[in-house]
């Protein structure tokens, strides 16, 4: 500083010194040596360097020539085939590490990058064999132990405000909650369809929960997933998220993440045991039109009953199928369909499962003679397009071969109905007269177990609001309406309804009419998954709110399905056996082994007495608990089970005596339950009296101290006089 | 049995009362009027009018000769039971919301309300038993300002110059009349506006109703809360059922909120209460507004309920209703 001489020898400036010090980024970290770099002459050493600082900032490291040392090896004259790049900083370095590692400089010459410090490290490593520790076998928890309960009980899991719960339902003393998870900041629960896992999902993604003590078990990075959809045998996941997928920079890679190749999709699958991500697929851009926005179809990606395959439908044009685990396009091309709305996939039945399983075992031993077992089926429709009609499709997979069509005229919409079995298929076809102004209802019954697919009508003169077939059975129930107000919801509008059941006739092989029950307010039919059981809700209204508990086979006292009903007793052993009312009640679910009904009234629908209740099949109200902000109510799902049909016809066959134990135990549970009740109400009235009685002596030694006020209480006796009519007599004279 | 609809009101209901004997019920409500009737077959015996305003209150002394009420035209009047003449009057400067006979009859307890700048006020009258009853005097005995939460019920215990009090924080107090001193206080009795306050027979404990949705039973010494009765509904009253072991709540949502839902969202029932296993054992339907107050007849024989809806229900108890024992040969001390 000119100007200012300060004599400062004597200050110690040290310690600013070594505060203010600039650290030097001494370490070489940023340093990088490139391999196999072709070995040159003097004369084409800026060439060279020119074309590597060039190749270098093509995939954007910057850097100069400057920056590029080539050792030489003057004996030769030559170049030792590799050089030194110095970067600005690591993140530099990083970066050509990460885009010019194997960059093919030429044909002859692929770089190899690597840093200049571990060129160090390998070097120095240690070069004895250590023999890599065996990690310690732990046993991973029994993922099914729930199954394993002594009591046979089920579980469900609620969801309230931000607490879970999932809770043991079996006999009112073994109702209990079984676990309390910490789980937070999640949008909704859900279970596998075999009930293995339980998912939540969070911002980040989704993550499965499951074993005796509800460890996590997967997760899912898709982040802002707002849907998801098992595949039926849980091995697959697929996950949707209204936000496009954005791989941020850094994020982490691996199979189990999403890499920049996702970026833009919606949908993911995933693989639920190793939690791999197979494949990401993106929405297909819905058209601009006028119409109102047709709300989103959920699930979009449909599986094949046995997960092999899952496909998706491109609206008017194809439906593509993926096979697993590849996630490959199926032969290389989509099914062209010109127009083609929706399709299904035909569910599997006990007797198909049984059918692929010994199947798969006669391929693998090599013996013939297995039943082949039915191919995969799905069927699609298309609407009516100028001059042809509207038309239903039933085809094999992967064969494509067409099983069966049918034509059908002046159609609105089709609706799809599989039976649970794949026995039957229902096209619930709406169709419209002439004029377009009124629409009435087809039934178009395909009998898919017999040759040629036969197909029955069944027409219906009113609109059909919900179809539901009977699970394993071979009846269906129909909600239909020719209510005026109907497609004019507003507030305190209910619906007047008909609801029917209809039954396949053996004798005749269609399907009749077994009885309508008229004039009610259902719309919602739930069959017990065991069939012969079916509840008639009215949900999603604000005045009614009933259940209706029917049983189909009231007479027949457990002889089976087998019997077939007489004519002149067609559709006599339809009983209703009991009626409820739930508030508000949002949803109803049966709990899977067919005993218990559950209904509740979600938070998220409404804020009216929210809870939910639990009804034998009878319609008794077992349990009702009314909480605020309550959400979900989901009963866990149980896997096919594994006795054979055999050891099922045997139990069936015993049943008295199966069921003695159980009923002793539950004469021991009740005898039990009330001695506790009644121990604990004496204990209470005990205390009470207890109290009484010293309350009383207190209020004598008081009245002993102030002076008596009454000494002789005089006690006025009120009379009440009362007239009673007992007869009255009119008497007219008549003059 | 059926119940007895007494449609002699205009308005809802504010307070219903029985006599000693259980054979009046007097009423009061909004419509200015109070009411009595023969309780044993709803026959309107007559009227006191002269109220200029809701009557808030009304309590009438153990041998039915002398009744007082207490309305919003800030008066506190003395009636002749039996000619229906209003004998006293006594002016205030906010209204009275609550008064109370005590045990002897030689006194009578009113709580005005804190309004336009004037403190609750707790005020004591000797009442003078002598002569036609038009002879009071003007004075108080006692008066004073409870500190705190303002007073909404209250009533006289067994001890000379103690009052209990419900507080509009959900407090239940005991007052020395004479000090005006708090003697003993549960601040955390209820956690909302303490609705209603009645004694047992024998004023040995007494039970409250809460906007909070609970119902206590308390010792009346002590303070102590011995039984909680709790509800999915805001009550307004609570009563004591003599001869059996049971206790009434009446109660439902405000009665701005009851034109927004429905009548079954309304939860304007009577229910009935274990008193000592706090169960639920049943219900009465019938009001179709909130029910404001509940009476019991003292001899146990029938209640009657009043409501928003300004009707007054009297229901006779059933034989079932004694006969019956839903939890077995429990023996119950009253």
């Amino acid at each position: 500083m000119p100007g200012l001489t300060l004599d400062n020898g004597d200050i110690d400036y040290s310690d600013i010194e070594a505060k203010y010090q600039v650290d030097f980024d001494e370490s070489l970290d940023n340093t990088v040596i490139v391999d196999n770099v072709p070995i040159i002459d003097k004369s084409k050493y800026d060439r060279l360097v020119a074309k590597i600082a060039k190749d270098f900032n093509k995939k954007g490291c910057s850097i100069k020539p400057d920056d590029i040392f080539m050792p030489w090896d003057d004996a030769a004259g030559k170049s030792k085939g590799y050089l030194f790049i110095d970067f600005k900083s690591v993140d530099e370095a990083n970066l050509a590490l990460a885009s010019m590692h194997n960059h093919p400089f030429d044909a002859k010459h692929i770089f190899k990058l690597n840093r200049f410090t571990d060129v160090e490290r390998y070097a120095e490593l240690d070069e004895t064999y250590v023999e890599p520790e065996t990690e310690e076998y732990t046993a991973r928890e029994h993922l099914r132990a729930w199954l394993a309960d002594p009591q046979g009980r089920d579980q469900y899991v609620t969801y309230r405000g931000e607490e879970v719960n999932i809770h043991w339902h079996g006999k009112p003393s073994q109702c209990e909650v079984a676990h309390t998870p910490k789980w937070e900041h999640f949008l909704y629960v859900a279970w596998s369809p075999l009930g293995t896992f339980v998912a939540t999902l969070h911002r980040q993604g989704v993550r499965l929960w499951g074993g005796p003590s509800w460890k996590p078990q997967q997760r899912f990075a898709h982040p802002l997933v707002k849907l998801i959809d098992f595949s039926p045998c849980e091995n697959y996941l697929v996950t949707w998220s209204n936000d496009p997928i954005v791989v941020p920079e850094g994020a982490p890679q691996g199979p189990q993440y999403l890499s920049p190749d996702d970026e833009g999709n919606n949908i993911a699958v995933w693989d639920v045991k190793s939690g791999h991500l197979l494949r990401t697929f993106s929405t297909p851009k819905e058209p601009e039109t006028n119409s109102p926005k047709k709300q989103m179809q959920w699930p979009m990606l449909k599986w094949s009953p046995d997960d092999k395959f899952v496909a998706r439908v491109t609206a008017g044009q194809m439906i593509s199928v993926h096979e697993l685990p590849s996630m490959y396009l199926h032969g290389k091309k989509s099914l062209k369909i010109e127009g083609v709305v929706d399709f299904e996939w035909c569910p599997q039945g006990d007797r198909d499962r049984d059918d692929a399983a010994s199947d798969s075992k006669a391929t693998t031993s090599g013996s013939k003679g297995a039943l082949k077992a039915r191919e995969n089926m799905l069927v699609y429709w298309t609407p009516e397009v100028a001059n042809q009609p509207a038309r239903v499709t039933l085809i094999g997979f992967p064969s494509r071969t067409v099983l069966r069509q049918k034509n059908l005229f002046n159609v609105t919409e089709c609706k799809l109905f599989w039976q649970n079995q794949g026995d039957f298929l229902c096209v619930k076809v709406d169709r419209h007269t002439k004029t377009k102004k009124s629409t009435f209802c087809n039934l178009e019954i395909f009998r898919v177990r017999e040759k040629d697919y036969p197909v029955e009508v069944v027409e219906l003169k009113d609109t059909v609001l919900d179809f539901s077939w009977e699970p394993k059975g071979e009846r269906f129930a129909i909600v239909s309406s020719n209510d005026p107000n109907l497609g004019n919801p507003g507030p305190g509008i209910t619906i007047k309804t008909d609801v029917s059941f209809y039954q396949l006739d053996r004798g005749k092989n269609d399907f009749k009419l077994l009885r309508s029950l008229a004039s009610r307010t259902s719309n919602a039919i739930r069959w017990s998954p065991k069939g012969r059981h079916v509840v008639l809700a009215t949900v999603g209204s604000s005045t009614k709110s009933e259940l209706e508990f029917w049983d189909l086979d009231f007479n027949n006292e457990d002889t089976g399905r087998e019997k077939v009903a007489s004519k002149d007793d067609w559709g006599a052993a339809i009983q209703l056996l009991g009626s409820g009312d739930h508030y508000g009640v949002t949803d109803v679910e049966w709990d899977p082994s067919g005993r218990y009904l559950a209904t509740s009234a979600s938070a998220w629908t409404h804020t009216l007495e929210n809870g939910y209740a639990i009804w034998d099949f009878k319609g008794q109200e077992l349990e009702k608990q009314i909480l605020d902000r309550f959400k979900q109510f989901i009963w866990r799902p149980r896997p096919r089970t594994l006795l054979t049909k055999e050891q099922q016809r045997q139990i069936r066959k015993n049943l008295r005596e199966f069921s003695r134990t159980f009923d002793e135990e539950d004469a021991a549970e009740e005898s039990n339950v009330s001695a506790e009740l009644i121990a604990l109400r004496k204990r209470l009235v005990d205390e009470w009296n207890a109290w009484r009685a010293r309350s009383k002596k207190e209020q004598l030694e008081e009245k002993g101290q102030t002076v008596e006020r009454h000494t002789s209480e005089e006690k006025e006796e009120i009379e009440v006089w009362v007239d009673e009519v007992i007869e009255q007599i009119e008497e007219e004279v008549v003059e | 049995m059926r119940p007895i609809l007494l449609q002699g009101h205009e308005r809802s209901l504010t307070q219903i009362k029985f006599n000693k004997e259980g054979d009046l019920l007097f009423s009061c409500s909004k419509d200015h009027v109070i009411n009595v009737w023969y309780s044993h077959n709803g026959e309107r015996l007559g009227t006191y009018d002269g109220n200029n305003g809701t009557v808030w209150t009304v309590d009438v002394d153990t041998e039915s000769r002398f009744m007082v009420s207490g309305a919003a035209d800030n008066t506190l009047r003395l009636w002749a039971v039996a000619t229906g003449k209003c004998l006293y009057t006594w002016e205030f400067p906010t209204a009275v919301k609550r008064v109370a006979f005590s045990a002897d009859d030689k006194q009578i307890v009113c709580i005005t309300e804190q309004r336009m700048g004037y403190q609750c006020a707790i005020r004591v009258f000797n009442i003078n038993r002598e002569g036609d009853g038009t002879d009071q005097s003007e004075e108080p005995a006692f008066m004073f300002n409870p500190i705190g939460s303002k007073v909404t019920v209250c009533a006289f215990t067994l001890t000379p110059n103690v009052i209990v009090t419900g507080h509009e924080s959900g407090k239940v107090a005991l007052f020395n009349l004479k000090s005006g001193e708090e003697i003993l206080n549960n601040e955390r009795a209820h956690m909302d506006v303490v609705t209603d306050l009645q004694l047992s027979a024998d004023r040995t404990y007494f039970i409250t109703s809460s906007k909070d949705k609970t119902a206590r039973i308390h010792d009346i010494q002590t303070l102590m809360v011995i039984k909680t009765f709790t509800t999915e509904t805001p009550l307004n009253s609570a009563a004591i059922a003599p001869g059996k072991p049971y206790i009434l709540l009446g109660g439902g949502q405000d009665a701005m909120n009851v034109t927004t839902t429905s009548l079954r969202q309304g939860k304007f029932e009577t229910r009935f209460w274990h008193k000592v296993l706090e169960e639920e054992v049943g219900r009465v339907k019938g009001h179709f507004g909130p029910i404001n107050t509940i009476a019991v007849h003292p001899g146990g024989t029938c209640y009657a309920s009043g409501g928003e809806d300004g009707f007054v229900r009297v229901h006779h108890f059933d034989d079932s209703y004694f006969r019956a024992k839903p939890y077995g040969d429990l023996e119950i001390e009253d």
